[in-house]
């Protein structure tokens, strides 16, 4: 059986899957791999970055600084590139509800937070602009709530009332955690389970998951790393820091 | 010519109790920490800070001399939480605050150097960006897509502060890491006040020796320059130095202990510039890192 960040990064690589020759653009080191192994597979036409300012040009290892480029990507043609929508991002989530918002901003009242976290950081502006998907490595009822206690990212009703524009444009593809994989393609864009990863019960993950996800007979289970993937994977990440990121 | 030189604490001295004061770089990045410092020692108070938030806010919050915040995220990058943003959030010790997406904030600074009342666009519609800040208004296209968007209101300042990497005595300026980040902005959103700090003033015939593309801050958005080596530690000023993420853990893990913290500001910051370069050089061979 594969290692369980190996299934997430997998998992977090599929959804660029058909993307095409835009900017997949990660937050943290799973994510960040993510691109990184759509790109050096199954999508080779993806842009990715180094975290920092540059395109990187070719197969660039997690943490390494000798790297090729191919363009300049700062903040402020970040800000353009995810404008034209020729973006799709994977950001973390420290609460996600039913309808697809997303919180990163604080927990408790935003007047007087009990915890505060970053702020909405580009969550309002990504999520009305092109395709968003999650990476919760620790999936449990404090993450996926009822409701956000501050939309930072957009949920569909919030997208569909933001009028149709930005309905059209908008997409939470998916939102991959340390148990599953969940989507928005039930009902009226009812959360899913899409898979369970390898080990972990649908069971576990209803339990996990504080509101009702659709859930099919037959839950798939997520995909492990092919051959190929699993050479890029050690490649691109030889010191195994996606290991560090997520536990069962 | 006008030669522009001057020092942190004569350019803090022009700061009103009040003012609105615009901070460039970006997190731990390209901070005017060495400006920052020196508003510590002033005795100026109830400021309006607008930034791209890192140490530089927190420092400030946890002085008593915010009033009023506007901000995306405040963030040390390598630690993801600002100890002291998050103390004084938890108190409830801002008076007000404005929560913005990123791209808000550019285009509220964007605005401001256009001297043009708001800009469209469509972050922050559907967020809570729309609920915690009643002050934002939409605006409708005039075209036939009539479509709703956000007029983000310009955000003008009454005092910005950059730190770049080199800049002459008359005020141009050039970046020479990978990101300019919104530095001339910051500059263009106020229309007094406008001051760089830099790791060195050059000749200007000097600043020729980069790419022209380095030069984007000219004389016309400068009122003063402040020649501070080392004035971003402890964040990032590529390639003049990285970010010293040892010093960086020492701050964030005296920010987060209130005990610890008077401990460290008599150490660091109570003193002046030379001081705290001074303390931050023993504080590296104490620790064996020099």
């Amino acid at each position: 059986m594969s290692e369980l960040a190996d299934v997430c990064v997998v998992a977090l690589a599929e959804a660029f899957r058909g993307d095409g020759e835009i900017f997949a653009s990660g937050m943290g080191t799973i994510p960040m791999l993510a691109a990184r192994l759509a790109r050096a597979t199954f999508e080779p036409d993806l842009l990715v970055s180094d975290g920092e300012a540059f395109f990187i040009d070719g197969d660039l290892p997690l943490g390494a600084t000798d790297k090729a480029i191919e363009g300049w990507i700062p903040f402020r043609s970040v800000f353009d590139t995810l404008w034209s929508g020729r973006r799709h991002v994977i950001m973390g989530a420290s609460q996600i509800d039913r309808e697809g918002n997303q919180n990163i901003s604080n927990i408790g009242p935003w007047h007087r937070p009990k915890a505060q976290l970053l702020g909405v950081r580009g969550a309002p502006g990504n999520t009305v602009n092109h395709v968003t998907s999650y990476f919760v490595p620790n999936h449990s009822t404090r993450v996926f709530v009822e409701r956000v206690d501050m939309v930072s990212g957009v949920g569909y009703a919030r997208a569909a009332a933001a009028g149709g524009w930005i309905a059209a444009h908008h997409e939470i593809r998916r939102v991959v955690t340390n148990k599953a994989v969940l989507d928005f393609e039930g009902p009226d864009h009812a959360p899913r389970l899409r898979s369970v990863h390898p080990g972990v019960s649908a069971d576990d993950v209803i339990a996990s998951t504080g509101f009702p996800l659709v859930v099919a007979d037959d839950v798939p289970v997520s995909r492990s790393p092919s051959t190929e993937e699993g050479g890029a994977l050690a490649r691109l990440d030889p010191n195994g820091l996606r290991h560090r990121e997520v536990k069962a | 010519m006008t030669d522009k030189r001057c020092t942190e604490d004569e350019a803090v001295a022009e700061l009103r109790d009040g003012m609105t004061v615009g901070l460039g770089g970006w997190a731990s990045r390209r901070k005017p920490m060495s400006v920052v410092r020196a508003i510590l020692r002033s005795g100026v108070r109830d400021l309006t800070v607008v930034s791209y938030g890192g140490p530089d806010v927190g420092l400030l919050c946890a002085s008593g001399r915010v009033r009023k915040l506007v901000y995306g995220f405040v963030s040390l990058d390598t630690i993801p939480l600002e100890p002291h943003f998050r103390a004084a959030r938890q108190a409830g010790s801002l008076a007000e605050l404005e929560e913005l997406d990123e791209g808000m904030l550019q285009w509220g600074l964007y605005a401001a150097s256009l001297r043009l009342p708001f800009l469209p666009t469509r972050a922050g519609l559907g967020s809570d960006v729309m609920t915690v800040n009643p002050r934002l208004r939409t605006v409708r296209s005039p075209y036939d897509d009539s479509e709703e968007l956000v007029a983000m209101p310009a955000l003008e300042l009454d005092a910005a502060f950059v730190h770049l990497n080199r800049a002459d005595a008359r005020g141009n300026a050039q970046f020479l890491g990978p990101d300019l980040y919104f530095d001339d902005l910051f500059l263009g959103a106020a229309s007094t006040r406008r001051f760089v700090s830099c790791e060195q003033i050059v000749a200007t015939a000097d600043l020729g020796s980069a790419s022209f593309l380095t030069m984007r801050v000219n004389r016309s958005m400068v009122d003063g320059v402040i020649e501070a080596p080392g004035g971003a530690h402890f964040t990032s000023c590529e390639p003049d130095y990285g970010r010293d993420e040892a010093f960086q853990r020492a701050y964030a893990s005296a920010a987060a202990d209130p005990e610890a913290w008077p401990a460290f500001r008599a150490r660091f910051l109570d003193g002046s510039e030379a001081d705290y370069l001074a303390a931050v050089q023993a504080w590296r061979d104490s620790e064996g890192k020099s």
